[in-house]
């Protein structure tokens, strides 16, 4: 190893508060022995089945008394290996696999794949694809955050709000079933366009949740913003500088929370985002309640991102017209043979994709979700590889448990919003 | 839209292979080069490292790549974002199967951390000077790294119960 190699250490350890051992010490609590006095630092284990985990992560805590001092996250347990299961599908069945990732964000994970496809096959999506990809994935961001809004208030031992947040989710997965035919992992979003066109009445639908949600955030503001007791517990807790969050990766409202400016969604704007009209919420501070205001205020965001597609979403086709991935349409099949072959081979054998790399990004509800694509001019991906943002967020778990309480931990983890499935993959 | 001109100018990135990708300039640096490369472009701006992977490109047919930049069978893939420049930059280093190793970008960007010990588990590419470079998604005693193309699939048996007999 050379000087150079270690030349610019930026953040060190400490600062981070990340717990390292040796590589041969087994972290388990139980062999550590009776010999530890009340004074010493105890490590303790946290999770992985640990209701305020949000799926199965495990925490090692180093503890002073309550405080906690390092921690590290321990990660792994909902590992599935979809990237290299995403090797094995073809680009038609990709989506399928992709969706499974980030279960509460479901339409953001198709979304980036079917990006990422689509800029190395260089095809046109028709507008109205577009406006219906921008529409779904906003209503899936509301869904989202009043979820998280939910399982944090849930921590913070506000149960009511948990059967508040799943009342208003359940709307947005009705609207969901009624378009793509499930409520979860609905494979709606693919390459070259949609599944299916919106369905009869959707302005009606997609109205009454608008109309809905804000007044319910209003409830929610009288519920848990402006009382005491939810605020003592979330203000000044964990905080995060900027520069170490950015240091850090971390992106999406942690990232927004501390005061950084940065949405992909109008930093880098895809789809139509650049035509709607809609703020990006910052904190000042970098604490939990920042974290909670940011997504509180995001859904109301959404919300008028959602009022303007419904007024500008125009007529025209929902998938491109591209007969190389696209099948041909129902009635076609019944009348032509050489349609029921194409259907037949798009459904098999799929689609070849040029070969290339891609890197694409977008603004999931958790932060920067980027899909990393190279073809080998297959029907099938070479590697597909997802940036997903709570596994690059989780790391800035340490710096803001450092130096804060158990308790404060619990609301921390919450800040964060992990997605396991999207962790591990 | 994206003027990066003046990352050529870069004294460590004068003279690396640059290409450019749909609007992202890619630049191919030596594995001695790369972390002094890094290294410029933070100081210019590239303040985020949104990703960082690996490649196996074992089976690969082949791929674009500058001349003077021999394709190796590992690469690895770090996207650098801009925040205040409001861009992307790539940088695609050569890593050898003989020698899988890099030094690691932790110093630099600490956010590299669990991408990098994502890369090592996947496909056991070492990165010196990592601080704390073990498994981190799959088992601790696993052998061998998933995501290499020599690595198969894997099955898990079925067991189905055996089918009753008619009595």
């Amino acid at each position: 190893m050379t000087d150079q190699e270690n030349a610019r250490p930026t953040i060190a350890d400490h600062d981070t508060g990340i717990l390292r051992l040796p590589e041969d010490v087994v972290l388990d609590p139980g062999g550590l022995g009776d010999d530890f006095g009340e004074d010493e630092p105890m490590i303790i284990n946290m999770g992985p089945q640990h209701p305020s985990t949000h799926g199965v992560l495990r925490i090692v805590l180093e503890l002073e008394g309550e405080t906690v001092l390092r921690s590290k996250p321990v990660i792994g347990y909902l590992h599935t290996g979809m990237e290299k299961t995403g090797e094995e599908l073809t680009y038609v069945q990709g989506a399928t696999n992709v969706t499974r990732m980030d279960y509460l964000a479901p339409l953001h994970n198709e979304l980036v794949y079917s990006l990422a496809v689509e800029e190395l096959l260089d095809i046109e999506i028709p507008p109205r694809a577009t406006w219906i990809r921008m529409l779904m994935c906003e209503l899936n961001r509301i869904s989202s955050h009043v979820m998280w809004t939910a399982t944090n208030g849930m921590d913070l031992a506000s149960t009511s709000m948990m059967i508040y947040g799943f009342r208003e989710r359940e709307m947005i997965l009705s609207f969901f079933e009624k378009t793509t035919g499930l409520r979860m992992n609905h494979n709606y979003i693919r390459p070259g366009g949609v599944a299916a066109d919106l369905p009869d009445g959707w302005e009606d639908d997609v109205a009454a949740i608008i109309d809905t949600i804000p007044g319910r955030l209003d409830e929610y503001d009288d519920l848990l913003t402006g009382q005491p007791i939810f605020r003592e517990r979330c203000e000044g807790v964990g905080i995060i500088s900027p520069e170490l969050a950015i240091a850090l990766g971390a992106t999406g409202p942690i990232l927004r929370a501390s005061g950084v400016e940065w949405d992909l969604r109008q930093s880098m704007p895809y789809l139509f985002y650049d035509q709607v009209d809609f703020d990006v919420i910052v904190g000042t501070v970098g604490d939990t309640f920042d974290r909670y205001a940011v997504r509180l205020n995001e859904i109301r965001e959404s919300c008028r991102i959602v009022a303007q597609i419904l007024e500008k979403l125009p007529r025209g086709d929902y998938r491109s017209q591209d007969k190389k991935v696209t099948p041909p349409p129902r009635a076609r099949i019944d009348e032509s043979m050489e349609a029921l072959i194409h259907h037949f081979k798009i459904f098999t054998r799929g689609f070849e994709v040029p070969a290339g790399e891609v890197y694409t990004a977008i603004e999931s509800p958790r932060g920067e979700l980027g899909c990393y694509l190279v073809s080998d001019g297959t029907n099938k991906p070479y590697r597909l590889h997802v940036r997903a943002p709570s596994f690059v967020n989780l790391q800035s778990l340490p710096a803001l448990l450092r130096g804060g309480l158990i308790a404060d931990a619990i609301a921390i983890i919450s800040s964060v919003d992990p997605v396991m499935g999207e962790v591990d993959r | 839209m994206t003027d990066l001109s003046d990352l050529a100018t870069l004294p460590s990135v004068a003279g690396q292979p640059l290409t450019t990708a749909r609007g992202i300039v890619v630049i191919h640096p030596s594995r001695d080069a790369y972390l002094g490369v890094a290294g410029d472009l933070h100081d210019v701006g590239f303040d985020l490292c949104s990703d960082l992977c690996a490649v196996d490109y074992l089976r690969h047919p082949g791929r674009d790549l500058p001349p003077g930049v021999e394709g190796e069978r590992f690469e690895v893939v770090v996207n650098l974002t801009s925040l205040a420049r409001r861009q992307r930059v790539r940088i695609r280093i050569q890593v050898p199967e003989s020698d899988p190793s890099l030094p690691s970008l932790v110093g630099l960007y600490p956010g590299t951390e669990a991408m990098e010990r994502e890369a090592y588990d996947m496909f056991g590419i070492v990165f010196r000077g990592h601080p704390d470079l073990t498994r981190i998604l799959m088992p601790d005693d696993w052998e061998g790294h998933p995501l290499r193309k020599d690595y198969s699939v894997g099955r898990v048996p079925v067991q189905f119960k055996e089918a009753p007999g008619p009595r």
